[in-house]
Order: C-alpha cells, then sequence, then structure tokens
C-alpha cells in the first residue's frame, strides 16, 4: 500500500522540480526537495513578473525575442544558484529599468499609476453624489412651488367665482 | 447646479482628447535606460581584432561612444557607414561585439572599416546585459570619467545625429576644463 503511494509523490516531485516555461524545460536539483521546490516556483513566478525589455507587452515566459530567451537564461542561472526573488528583481531594475516589472514598486512616478484608477473612480462618486443631491434639492423645491400662496388662493377664487356667475 | 459646471463634459472631452492626440506620437519603445548617469559596468573582455584584454578603465579619459553591435543585425548595417565617418571626423567610438561570430566580425571589419578604437568581443552577452542592451544596434555616450551620459537605441544616421553631437560637444567640452583643472 505504501509503495505505490510513495512512488506517486515521489513522480509528482520529480515533475515539480522542473519548471516548463516557454516550451523549455529548467531542471531544479542542485538542493533538498523543498528547495528546489521553491525554487521552481519562483522561476515560474518571476518568468511572469518579468516583462521582456524588448517587447511592448510580454512577459519572459511568453516572448520568444533573443534578449526574453537571454534573460530567462540568466533568470535559470541565478534561482538556480539560490538567490532571493528581491534580489533578481534589482538585478533585472538596475540594468532595464522599472519597464521590466509588471509589478512596479511604489514610489514618486508610479504613483500616478497605482492609485490613478482609485482617484478617479473617487471623483466620479462625487460628482455622482452631487449631482444626485442638486437633483433632490431642485424636485423638493419643485414640490414647494406648488402649494398656493395666499395670493394665488384669492385670485383662484376670484376666478372661480367669477366663471360661476358667468353660468347663470 | 451652476452654469460652468455644465461645461465640465466638454472640457474633460477636450483635455482627454488632447492627451490621446500627444500620445500617439509617442514611441513607446522609447525607454528611459536605467544606466544613465551611472557609471560604465566593470568588464573584462579580450578586443576582436589583437585579443589583448581590456576593461573598463580603457574607456576613461576620454569622451567616447559605445557601440553594441553585431554581424547579424541588419541596421548595424544601416549605420555602419555612417560611425566610419564619425570616427574619420575624430569621434573616438569602441564597440562591443555582441553575440556574434568572430570571423564574420572581423570579416565585417575588413569589408566594410572599422570605426572603432576597439571592439570587445561579448561572445556570451555578459557586457551587453550589464548595459542593459535589448538589441542592437544601441550606443551609448560615455563621458570622461566613464560614466553613461547618454543612450540611443537603434542606428546613428545623418538624420538623428544632431542632438547626439550636442552631448558629445558639450561632454568634451567639460572634459576640456577637467583637464585644465587636472594639470
Amino acid at each position: 500500500m505504501l509503495r505505490p503511494l510513495l512512488f506517486a509523490i515521489s513522480i509528482f516531485l520529480t515533475f515539480q522540480v522542473q519548471a516548463i516555461v516557454n516550451g523549455h524545460e529548467y531542471p531544479f536539483n542542485d538542493g533538498t526537495d523543498a528547495e528546489n521546490y521553491t525554487r521552481a516556483q519562483l522561476f515560474r513566478e518571476l518568468a511572469e513578473e518579468l516583462r521582456c525589455p524588448k517587447c511592448q507587452n510580454q512577459n519572459l515566459s511568453d516572448s520568444n525575442a533573443m534578449i526574453a530567451s537571454d534573460l530567462r537564461r540568466e533568470l535559470y542561472k541565478q534561482v538556480k544558484a539560490g538567490k532571493e526573488g528581491q534580489d533578481i528583481i534589482d538585478f533585472m531594475v538596475n540594468r532595464y529599468g522599472e519597464f521590466v516589472l509588471y509589478n512596479p514598486k511604489i514610489k514618486g512616478i508610479t504613483l500616478v499609476l497605482w492609485f490613478g484608477p482609485v482617484a478617479l473612480f473617487l471623483l466620479a462618486l462625487l460628482v455622482f453624489v452631487f449631482v444626485v443631491r442638486s437633483r433632490r434639492k431642485q424636485s423638493k423645491q419643485n414640490i414647494k412651488n406648488d402649494e398656493l400662496d395666499e395670493q394665488e388662493l384669492q385670485r383662484v377664487q376670484q376666478l372661480l367665482h367669477k366663471t360661476e356667475q358667468e353660468g347663470k | 447646479m451652476k452654469r460652468w459646471a455644465l461645461f465640465l463634459p466638454f472640457a474633460i472631452f477636450v483635455l482627454l482628447g488632447f492627451l490621446l492626440w500627444r500620445a500617439l506620437y509617442l514611441d513607446p519603445k522609447d525607454v528611459p535606460s536605467a544606466l544613465v548617469d551611472k557609471a560604465f559596468p566593470e568588464f573584462n573582455l579580450p578586443t576582436l581584432v589583437d585579443k589583448k584584454p581590456r576593461n573598463v578603465s580603457d574607456i576613461k579619459g576620454q569622451v567616447h561612444l559605445v557601440n553594441v553591435w553585431g554581424t547579424w543585425c541588419i541596421s548595424c548595417r544601416v549605420e555602419h557607414p555612417f560611425l566610419v565617418k564619425l570616427a574619420q571626423n575624430g569621434v573616438r567610438i569602441v564597440g562591443v561585439n555582441y553575440k556574434d561570430d568572430n570571423d564574420a566580425a572581423l570579416k565585417w571589419l575588413d569589408d566594410l572599416g572599422n570605426p572603432y578604437v576597439f571592439s570587445v568581443d561579448d561572445e556570451d552577452g555578459i557586457l551587453s546585459m550589464d548595459l542593459g542592451v535589448t538589441g542592437a544596434p544601441e550606443t551609448f555616450i560615455v563621458d570622461a570619467k566613464g560614466i553613461i551620459r547618454h543612450k540611443h537605441q537603434g542606428p546613428i544616421t545623418a538624420g538623428n545625429w544632431e542632438p547626439l553631437e550636442k552631448i558629445w560637444l558639450k561632454l568634451n567640452a567639460q572634459a576640456g576644463t577637467l583637464d585644465k583643472t587636472g594639470e
């Protein structure tokens, strides 16, 4: 019972310590199983998150550009050597700029990028509330205006009186 | 509602229209280089012609254009005659032969002329990666202290040299004053 289970687990693990990105196999076998597993995972994540600097909108794992395959190899080398994700990201940003990050850091020039949509939404909400309120105010006023004041009442009565007399 | 508020949507429309119209003429490939105003990366590579090892100190002391090229790159062939002309006019150009076949590169220099003070053989693309090169040709203007001052993507031609020449002249002028104070 135990044996086939162990066999299945070991097969599962050997599949996991190999990242397949862009049709290429990137085996991770330098460390312990757990290390290999996290490295393969990190490699897959970074290949998704880093943008090919030559391409307009493709990440490293999608692009066939020469630079993308070079960077995949570099990424593989660094991940395999056990480098931290943040160190690898810094390595890339130092060379290719913030452009390579699909998940840019929050700082001066990226503030608009991060908070622009939220600000626009809040602005839209504000305009909406403003419009609704002023409409409501206006319709209330209209209702008020519908009530007749004393002068108007007198005039209505006069008119009614007049038509009554004419009808006779 | 106040009367001016009625013009708000129109104003937003005009603003958006202007932004989108501006964006039509921006080049999305024109990505700012991460290396401008940083020191030229360290390297230790043999030259293409005489295999002499060169490092970053070999490009210090004078203003250089550092041109990344390869025989596989078609735009490099386009810009090559202009580089030869620049070299004849006294512009010091250092080549980085990017992931290229040595024989093909040497034949290229024989056939088309060699505008380079020297070309280093960056066979594995290590220096090019440190330079953040995404494709050839790319040209860096490096000042006399070895600081990268400008990056140009794509071929240099007679048509786009003028703004680069300004930078080159300015850096040379600065280097000139540096030399005087250094004496």
